[in-house]
């Protein structure tokens, strides 16, 4: 057999900050052979992106040091090479894709501008053939009408297509090998199934060798030809996919293939990490008793009292127009949409970005103005509710959202995060009567006591997200709309997440409105699902049922594009 | 943008109205009788009575205040109760000195801050960075009168390199007169200018295009030149021309202690002398220059930044 085309030798990252030294990546080795498609999997802070861009040569210095070990590319150590030696390699032999496709296009360049820059970088073209090949390029990667769209900025594109564009700029000097981190964690299911196929169809024709980041074992089955797993800095194991998917043996393995929620089983909980593991690593029994599997359609319903009714509801915005900017037309973001939701019980409502989800979401709690119909919440018609009506009827309506980073003030500490609610709402007496409910409330979710007096930004995405959850139970409410409250997590955080969101439903007796664009989370999670597209519920039915035989088109096309969490078919 | 443009210009006409009045009600209510300011120790009731006849201060208040709103859209705001000159042709006579110092000040500290910035940007953390910015808040923290006194007393008395006071019309004549205020002019705006420019030039550079510049093999210099420059341009560009209508208006420090006769000069001396109606027309023309310009800066910005339409 040739030598691998990429080699890493014991590899060692450290980080060295104000605080101390943090070891991001401990003595890791692999080969990544021409040709093959290695995936890195492990969960954020596992020293995957780490790697990526040790590999790459981005390491942030000073900060970043690297003590110990090799990487070979076609046999050359190049962590010895000297920085202008490493910019003729990155872009041209070694290319890289990212996880914000949002983000990591320069705003104010032209994307056919942006993917020219590369070839005239390294390929030496005149402007003219560069911006050719960039309409080529953007061709292949099936962006439709090249020539008009090579044109557009950034922002006049969706994020599918802004990541189009970053893999044409990343093959367009056919590079050798292409690192994704993370390339389809930003996008809807239906989008990255579409990415995975054309970096897999890309792979093939070009003939590269892919490393492939992503914190979701599921994502690289049908792409990956050999898997290696990192967990806090380590590769604890790598095999090929095959024998992984099939015949893991580290613990931390078999925790993260059996964490995302699977469309055909219906578990009462999902299995997580910590059900293989222990927090020292080691490898503990399964509790059987918590594999229980159920079949939603015999569990009888946990009550027949309706909670919401929500009749025709129709939320539009204005669009702008003429000479005094006066409203022209209006848009219909959620038209026309009814549906009945029972005490106790869990609606998911699924749909790609736009669909008018998160609007309809946030019409139900009042905090956007409907245009028409009704909302019909506890038997009393809340749409013409105002001011102290509206400000008690909060206390019972409360949403936790989808971006953990964002939606926690990072000057607050949590414990002024989880009071806040109680003082504008003027519950308990004192501070310290406050303070309690807020430790109880911690606990419960699972934060420790001791963390409340931090700052948002010491604690995970996961943690976040627990914070959020607590934040929005403060008030003990009875209805709670969950907007992709696990879009933004780790599949096996998102597993613990969503336990606990069921366990806290059980505890409080809450009612959910669960909004997702991930149709295996919504399906584990919700009673009911509602398909939403363009503004309007299309499909409505019992949880199993959708998944059993989908009616509609769109749904089924929602079902297809979910990783199977398989390999390709052995070969 | 047309559409834009001619509405913009349009909203004017409420603000201006809007302006009118305020200075009309300011002018009426804390500026005293206008007669005993003009006539001074030498006022009798007949005296007075007849310059109020004269000044039109006998019409109805509204019809007054019609004046005010006539002269804001006119542009002719009558005689100066000082000098007796055109206000109009004071004001373009003024505006002269005021330029030939403010517009190359501004320019040259502008540029020079910008430079400085970049360099700074580049070699961020390091010693120069720190040196840089330790004398940004020293020029900073030094009173403008003391580079003054101490620049006209070292640079113009001592050395004779530059006249200490006075202007002449024409180029390069002025030069020596504007040289010396200019430099002043320049080292209190680059502390500041540096603080900004250097933050916002920074905000880009850890942004996540920049990784994927870098990650396309570009140069540091490269991706700072062009992929950070350009958008950093966005902020930049309302921080200066922002700033533009203060040009205009003259630098009234600078050029009362240099005698410069320059609209800042003019100013300070109707304000000295109780002149109305050159502190009216004052007013109004910097509010006007000031709508103008930042609808000028709204302009710029969709050429900065593609993602900002106006419509």
């Amino acid at each position: 057999m040739n030598a691998p085309l990429l080699s890493v030798k014991n590899l060692t990252v450290d980080f060295h900050t104000s605080e101390g030294v943090t070891r991001a990546v401990n003595n890791i080795s692999f080969d990544i052979p021409a040709g093959k498609t290695i995936g890195i999997v492990g969960e954020s802070g596992s020293g995957k992106s780490v790697t990526s861009l040790a590999v790459m040569g981005l390491l942030q210095k000073p900060a970043a040091k690297i003590p110990s070990g090799e990487i070979l590319f076609k046999g050359q150590d190049i962590l010895k090479y000297s920085d202008s030696q490493m910019r003729d390699i990155r872009g041209n032999d070694i290319s890289m894709i990212f996880q914000e496709p949002m983000t990591s296009l320069n705003p104010v360049f032209k994307v056919g501008d942006q993917i020219a820059e590369t070839l005239r970088v390294h390929k030496n073209l005149s402007k003219k053939e560069a911006w050719e090949k960039a309409v080529h390029l953007m061709d292949l990667v099936g962006i439709p009408n090249p020539t008009g769209r090579a044109h557009t900025y950034p922002h006049e594109m969706s994020g599918g297509q802004k990541q189009r564009v970053m893999i044409a700029m990343a093959i367009s000097c056919e590079p050798k090998l292409l690192i994704a981190d993370e390339p389809t964690t930003a996008l809807d299911v239906t989008i990255q199934k579409q990415v995975l196929d054309l970096l897999f169809r890309l792979q093939q024709e070009y003939h590269m060798s892919m490393m492939f980041i992503t914190h979701d074992l599921g994502v690289i089955g049908d792409i990956a030809d050999d898997v290696v797993v990192m967990y806090r800095s380590n590769v604890v194991e790598k095999n090929n996919a095959q024998t992984i998917f099939t015949g893991a043996k580290h613990p931390y393995t078999k925790g993260l293939l059996a964490c995302r929620p699977k469309l055909g089983a219906n578990p009462k909980r999902l299995l997580t990490v910590s059900d293989f593991m222990n927090e020292s690593g080691e490898e503990i029994k399964i509790d059987t008793a918590k594999v229980v599997v159920y079949d939603k359609e015999v569990v009888p319903e946990k009550s027949s009292d309706i909670l919401l009714e929500v009749k025709n509801l129709v939320t539009q915005f204005p669009i702008k127009g003429g000479f005094f900017n006066r409203t022209v037309d209006q848009f219909k973001a959620v038209n026309d949409v009814s549906f009945t939701l029972k005490k106790g019980q869990t609606l998911g409502l699924v749909g790609e970005s736009g669909c008018g989800k998160t609007t309809l979401g946030r019409t139900i709690l009042r905090l956007i103005e409907p245009a028409g119909g009704q909302i019909i919440y506890n038997g009393k018609d809340i749409t013409g509710v105002y001011g102290e009506e509206l400000r008690l009827l909060r206390r019972k309506m409360q949403i936790i959202f989808q971006d953990p980073y964002s939606s926690l003030n990072p000057r607050m500490t949590i414990a002024e995060i989880l009071t806040e609610p109680l003082v504008i709402h003027k519950v308990g007496s004192s501070k310290q009567e406050r303070l309690d409910m807020a430790k109880q409330l911690a606990e419960k979710v699972g934060l420790k006591v001791a963390q409340l007096n931090r700052y948002p930004h010491e604690f995970s995405g996961g943690q976040r997200q627990r914070i959020s959850i607590a934040r929005a139970l403060m008030l003990r409410p009875e209805f709670v709309v969950c907007d992709e409250s696990v879009s933004a997590l780790d599949v096996s955080i998102q597993a613990q997440v969503l336990n606990l969101l069921l366990d806290l439903q059980d505890e409080f007796g809450l009612t959910y409105v669960f909004i997702s664009h991930d149709l295996s989370v919504v399906n584990f999670i919700a009673d009911e699902v509602g398909v939403m597209n363009a503004g309007r519920i299309i499909e409505m039915d019992k949880a199993s049922r959708i998944y059993k035989n989908p009616k509609e088109e769109y749904t089924r096309m929602l079902l297809s594009a979910i990783p199977k969490g398989e390999t390709k078919s052995a070969t | 943008m047309l559409q834009y443009i001619i509405r913009r210009l349009l909203y004017m006409i409420p603000v201006l109205l809007g302006v009118s009045l305020v200075i009309f009600i300011l002018f009426n209510m804390i500026g005293g009788d206008p007669t005993a300011v003009l006539l001074g120790k030498n006022a009798n009731a007949r005296a007075m009575a007849d310059l109020r006849e004269q000044l039109g201060l006998n019409k109805s208040l509204f019809l007054q205040y019609l004046d005010v709103v006539k002269s804001a859209f006119t542009f002719d705001f009558g005689r100066s109760w000082a000098t007796k000159q055109e206000i109009t042709y004071m004001i373009t006579q003024g505006a002269y000195p005021s330029l030939c110092l403010t517009i190359p000040a501004f320019v040259i500290s502008t540029v020079l801050s910008l430079i400085i910035s970049l360099v700074v940007a580049f070699y961020r953390g390091r010693g120069i960075d720190l040196f840089v910015r330790f004398f940004c808040i020293a020029g900073m923290s030094i009173s403008a009168l003391t580079y003054i006194l101490a620049f006209q007393w070292i640079f113009a008395f001592e050395l004779g390199w530059f006249e200490i006071s006075g202007f002449e019309y024409g180029f390069p004549d002025f030069i020596p007169y504007i040289a010396l205020p200019a430099i002043i002019w320049i080292i209190l705006s680059i502390g500041p200018d540096v603080r900004f420019f250097r933050t916002v030039i920074l905000d880009e550079i850890y942004q996540d295009y920049v990784r994927t510049a870098r990650a396309k093999g570009l140069s540091e210099v490269t991706i700072l030149l062009k992929h950070v420059l350009r958008n950093a341009m966005i902020p930049i560009i309302t921080y200066v021309v922002i700033q533009i209508p203060f040009l205009i208006l003259g630098a009234l420090l600078l050029e009362s202690f240099f005698g410069i006769p320059g609209l800042g000069g003019i100013t300070l001396n109707a304000l000295n002398s109780s002149d109305f109606p050159v502190i009216k027309a004052m007013a109004i023309l910097s509010s006007v220059v000031y709508i103008l310009f930042s609808l000028l800066s709204d302009i710029l910005y969709t050429f900065a930044d593609p993602r900002v339409k106006l419509k």
